[in-house]
């Protein structure tokens, strides 16, 4: 955690982009592109305006998950970059869930707040997204490196409040499908998959798992 | 509701001819109707009356509604005015997992689909358990019906479908008084429909009815829309259509109708009991667990409408379920 607030100061003349950097940016815009396009030729179902809501949320929801691995990556690998690089995954992931909500609230209730309290307050699935996105808020807020400095170790504790988005995100996703997540039936299999990717992403991040997993990279030297 | 009988054999001399059978279940239906309604009458609910048939009903909000004219040739709407749906609509939208959970890839996947030839087994519970083919099916009196299509998942259709009313076929068979439900079920053949691979659901897909929701003049089995056969991504060669439920009780390429006396098993009912109710019937004040279903997108629209009472067919199927609870029976 403490490794991300001390971002080495960026020399203004040296200006380095990573390739990392250049793919999480491609990837950053290209589901916004790939619907776009779908939507200009008429690639989409008859049905575009649930069409572009779950795509949106589906990308959403794939962001937030791979903001999630860059720690264990870092554990794993030792490699520091993917740590600097959380913050735009997480941007991203916040800029997709904010076209989701709006697309729920502006096309597909065309704001109209009677029918959206009534779906908003009494549905789990509704009520648990929502508290996704509000968990959401305050992170890509405070995601600025002013806001580190200002908060300082409060902000750590802030953030690690995306544990709690993302187990809600994928509750989200299960409820809003088809299938049952207790008797694992029905259409839920990529929230299952994403579901066990986040909690294989979570165990990584319990310190002894960390520091077990920490000392894999290591083994190559105690052994000669 | 369910008791268990004793299986005896019976001489068929003694046994009530099916149409007999049916005017007493219609008196029971009218007796159990007028003292439902007088009930109410004492509780001081004011019901819409629906002419002389002295058919009212024990749902809240009824609309009136013309009833649904048997043969809609040429017709561009539904009785209520609502345009149909584009035959490029009706067969590049569908929710039929046994090729796809993806509605739009149904009918690339289903274009090889085999679909003759097509043989529906009708037994159970009958006096004359027969074998159909589909040409036998197209003898029945065809009828083009003009129905909404609701799906659970509140979104819906108007689509001319043709088809023969499924009580013609079960008269054919003649249910045994003993015979309370009807069962369905769906062609199990993963090679040509690749989701029947899928270990998540319990395959193959079946729905089922109550007798006299299956003998009800909107229940249909449709053999086309449009007027040209059943496109494969529809439920080709035939299926069933239950205008006033949600779509999925409205089973697709059948092979199987079974009439028991024991509530059949259904497939989203138990995948989910308490999400896919038996009844399934469409109702904007009962909504499914986790979604609401007070209102709906019509494919085509922008905004959002309201949804109907029994899907707009209230005035017609209302009585089937008079005195029932509609919130315990979901």
């Amino acid at each position: 955690m403490r490794g991300w607030i001390c971002v080495p100061t960026i020399s203004r003349k040296k200006l380095k982009i990573t390739w990392l950097q250049i793919v999480i940016h491609i990837f950053g815009w290209l589901p916004l592109a790939w619907i776009l396009f779908d939507y200009f030729t008429g690639r989409l179902s008859v049905n575009p305006i649930q069409d572009i809501e779950q795509w949106l949320g589906r990308s959403g929801a794939y962001f937030l998950i791979a903001s999630l691995i860059c720690t264990p990556l870092h554990t794993l690998s030792g490699w520091r970059e993917p740590l600097k690089r959380r913050r735009a995954l997480g941007l991203y992931c916040f800029m997709y869930v904010c076209l989701h909500v709006l697309t729920f609230i502006g096309l597909d209730y065309g704001f109209n707040l009677q029918l959206i309290g009534g779906v908003v307050l009494k549905k789990t699935y509704a009520i648990v997204g929502l508290a996704t996105f509000l968990l959401l808020f305050p992170l890509a807020v405070t995601s600025f490196r002013w806001w580190m400095k200002k908060l300082g170790r409060k902000w750590t504790n802030l953030h690690r409040l995306v544990y709690l988005a993302a187990v809600l995100d994928i509750l989200h996703y299960a409820w809003a499908k088809k299938g049952n997540l207790f008797s694992l039936s029905g259409d839920i299999l990529r929230p299952l998959l994403l579901g066990v990717l986040l909690l294989f992403l979570l165990v990584l991040r319990l310190p002894p798992v960390r520091r077990w997993a920490s000392g894999l990279r290591h083994k190559p030297i105690y052994r000669t | 509701m369910e008791r268990k009988l004793k299986h005896v054999t019976v001489p068929s001399s003694e046994i009530t001819p099916h149409s007999i059978y049916l005017s007493r279940r219609d008196f029971l239906k009218a007796a159990g109707v007028v003292s439902a309604s007088a009930f109410l009458a004492a509780c001081g609910v004011k019901l819409s009356s629906t002419g002389g048939t002295g058919s009212g009903s024990a749902t809240p909000t009824v609309t009136q509604s013309p009833p649904v004219p048997d043969n809609a040739q040429g017709q561009t709407t539904d009785e209520l005015g609502s345009p149909l749906n584009t035959f490029d609509q009706i067969t590049n939208y569908n929710n039929y997992y046994e090729f796809s959970t993806n509605k739009q890839a149904v009918n690339p996947l289903s274009k090889n689909f085999k679909t003759t030839p097509w043989a529906v087994e009708v037994g159970g519970l009958v006096q004359n358990p027969k074998t159909f083919g589909l040409e036998d099916l197209l003898k029945f009196e065809q009828k083009e019906r003009i129905y909404r299509l609701r799906c659970v998942e509140a979104w819906s259709m108007v689509i001319p479908w043709n088809g023969f009313e499924l009580s013609a076929l079960l008269n054919e068979v003649q249910p045994m008084t003993s015979a309370q439900y009807v069962h369905f079920v769906t062609l199990m053949d993963p090679t040509q429909m690749p989701g029947e691979g899928d270990p998540l659901y319990p395959w193959p897909y079946s729905e089922g009815l109550r007798l006299d929701e299956a003998m009800q003049r909107l229940t249909i089995i449709a053999t086309g829309l449009y007027g040209q056969p059943l496109p494969n991504p529809d439920g080709a060669p035939l299926r069933l259509v239950v205008p006033w439920k949600y779509g999925f009780k409205s089973i697709k390429a059948i092979v199987k109708i079974e009439l028991t006396e024991k509530r059949p098993q259904t497939m989203w009912n138990t995948i989910s009991p308490q999400e896919y109710g038996f009844y399934s019937n469409v109702n904007p004040q009962v909504d499914h667990p986790r979604w609401s279903q007070a209102s709906e997108r019509r494919i085509g629209e922008l905004s959002r409408r309201p949804t109907l009472m029994f899907n707009g067919y209230a005035d017609e199927v209302a009585s089937l379920y008079a005195g029932m609870d509609l919130r315990a029976n979901y």
